[in-house]
């Protein structure tokens, strides 16, 4: 786009990589930090040159898989907030929205109580599952009407379904003391105690969610024209709107079935990537992604300085930092109408 | 240009169309045939049905019953991303997303012809350049879309559509929202569409005497039904505005352009001797 507002275009690229440069000190910090802090050296030492030696194992061993999964996590989430609240046209919308953290939480505590399942790489499964089911249940919920899916019937099936599968968790949770305590542990949010295991086994769906979810930005661009225009446009809305699903499911899943539900992440980073790249979701949603991963492994860092020598879980730090920051935001600029 | 031989210059057709949002039909057997070259203006009462046909035509709505042919090719049969490349549609009052630029919302116009691999050519840069330059956006390019005036966003999507680069353009009210002067603007901007560029056009128009004094062709609508159509002369006479619009008006000559001019006395409901004055 050369005659077309070349500042806009390099304002965007410097954002993007902006925003790729600071989640790499972002991560450089979450390798040093923690209840024994690690100088850099001795960081880039046990990254390329391992000796063996206390600091090695801790960084190697516990870090550096908490880093990757904050980071894989960090991006599913910020891309799936985008996603979600460019598909339902709502500033409100967030993984919880649709029922897809809903319907995993819901998938867990029936493996525990059920299944009697005890592994986060069991929990990953069911996480899966229920998130999917939960989005397609909203989806098709949301599609009966004579409209079709609309952005508001999506946003009601949604408070509805979700409603509904909290419900039963609650009733499952209260029921059985044992789930209780094996839910807690994984409904609080966290990266912390999750092995490598845990990163490499939810990798490839953030990976594959993350794919289907850029390719849809072209789409997903003119959806936000309206679905009249889309379609005259030459878009097949409904394949849209499916891929849409696909990657949302992928990415709320993985990051769920991973740390369990975390709040506020899915809701404030499309905010503030939207206030850096504007709507055009072929740099929204990677400045979304990057966004969400800065946040994430921060609020983790947090987390672990400010109740030393314990932690404080992540999905805790992020929903202190997150909901005033949230009321700021709402407060200083109203909300974005999508 | 491309000019389609074996369907004798017409471009878009609707054969025995029936329309219907659920159970309610709201357009039934209709039949129309859009000329090249020509501006069609659809008129008639509201809820007559000439959004819902502007849509079908435009492939938005499935028919019922019956079927829309765009240059002899089933419009339903057509991949839409070819008839995009053919056919644009601008619905009534479009929506934009916050902070969208005018140059953004055009370049989105060039969809139909881009593919996932190659998002951005040369072509899409020149159309959406001259788009800009013809409707006379350029200046405006880089605002949001939230800071323009109605006519100016107006200007905008019409600029979308020009830079699809379709030969025939659906137009649904352009000049809603607006105030005469910028009415009057968006039409001029439609009529040098069609005489500059050689679009066809159709386009659903409220007010009569601007629709007969920017197409050629009017079709008049009442009930779902195709009441009149013809020259703006042969369509808006007296005894038609009567049975369409139950408006009982004398039609004089437009003193600027020598077109139908409709002057309304008053509904024919209303004319009740015991209650006038």
């Amino acid at each position: 786009m050369q005659t077309v507002a070349p500042p806009l275009r390099h304002r965007r690229v410097l954002v993007v990589s902006g925003l790729a440069a600071l989640l790499v000190v972002t991560a450089l910090v979450s390798l040093a930090v923690g209840a024994r802090p690690i100088g850099v050296g001795a960081v880039w030492q046990a990254l390329w040159t391992p000796s063996g030696t206390e600091e090695d194992v801790i960084v190697r061993g516990l870090r550096v898989p908490r880093t990757v999964l904050g980071v894989a996590v960090g991006l599913a989430l910020g891309v799936a907030g985008a996603l979600m609240q460019g598909h339902t046209r709502n500033p409100l919308a967030d993984p919880g929205l649709l029922g897809v953290s809903a319907g995993a939480a819901l998938a867990v505590v029936i493996g525990i109580y059920a299944f009697g399942v005890t592994t986060l790489l069991g929990y990953v499964w069911f996480a899966f599952a229920g998130a999917f089911a939960a989005s397609v249940a909203v989806f098709v919920l949301g599609s009966l009407g004579p409209g079709g899916a609309s952005p508001v019937s999506l946003a009601l099936a949604g408070v509805a379904v979700t409603a509904l599968l909290g419900a039963l968790t609650s009733a499952i949770v209260l029921v059985d003391v044992s789930t209780l305590d094996a839910y807690r542990f994984w409904a609080v949010g966290a990266l912390a105690g999750r092995g490598p295991d845990v990163a490499l086994q939810v990798a490839p769906f953030v990976l594959g969610g993350l794919v289907i979810g850029l390719a849809g930005a072209p789409g997903l661009n003119l959806l936000a024209l309206g679905d009249d225009v889309a379609r005259g446009l030459g878009q097949n809305v409904t394949l849209v709107r499916w891929s849409g699903l696909v990657a949302i499911t992928l990415l709320t899943g993985a990051a769920v079935a991973a740390c369990g539900p975390i709040a506020f992440l899915g809701l404030v980073v499309p905010h503030i990537a939207r206030a850096l790249t504007g709507p055009d979701h072929r740099w929204l949603l990677p400045a979304a992604g990057l966004t969400g991963a800065v946040l994430l492994l921060g609020a983790d860092i947090v987390g672990r300085v400010v109740a030393r020598p314990g932690e404080l879980q992540v999905g805790i730090v992020l929903a202190l930092i997150g909901a005033p920051f949230f009321i700021a935001l709402v407060r200083r600029r109203r909300l974005v109408a999508l | 240009m491309t000019h389609v031989t074996g369907t004798g210059g017409v471009r878009l057709q609707a054969r025995g169309l029936q329309l219907a949002y659920g159970d309610n039909v709201v357009v039934d057997d209709l039949d129309l045939d859009v000329f090249d070259g020509t501006v069609t203006a659809v008129i008639g009462p509201n809820g007559c049905g000439k959004s819902t046909l502007l849509r079908a035509l435009g492939r938005l709505l499935p028919a019922r019953s019956g079927h829309v042919l765009l240059d002899g090719r089933r419009i339903d049969r057509t991949p839409t991303r070819e008839v995009a490349k053919v056919l644009g549609v601008l619905p009534q009052a479009p929506v934009a997303p916050e902070g969208l630029t005018v140059a953004d919302l055009v370049a989105r116009g060039r969809h139909p012809h881009q593919t996932w691999y190659r998002q951005w050519s040369t072509d899409d840069e020149s159309a959406v350049g001259e788009a800009l330059a013809w409707t006379g956006m350029t200046e405006f390019a880089t605002r949001t879309l939230d800071q323009l005036s109605g006519g100016q966003r107006q200007r905008a999507w019409i600029s979308m559509a020009l830079a699809q680069g379709t030969d025939v353009v659906l137009l649904d009210e352009p000049t809603t929202y607006l105030d005469l002067a910028h009415q009057v603007d968006v039409l001029d901007l439609v009529e040098r569409l069609n005489r500059e560029m050689g679009r066809t056009v159709v386009m659903v128009l409220h007010d009569l005497n601007l629709a007969a004094r920017y197409a050629g062709r009017l079709v008049a609508m009442r009930a779902g039904r195709i009441v009149a159509s013809g020259t703006p002369d042969e369509v808006l006479t007296e005894d038609l505005l009567c049975e369409v619009f139950g408006l009982d008006a004398r039609v004089v000559p437009d003193p600027v352009t020598g077109t139908p001019l409709v002057v309304p006395i008053g509904r024919r409901s209303r004319v009740d001797p015991a209650r006038r004055p």
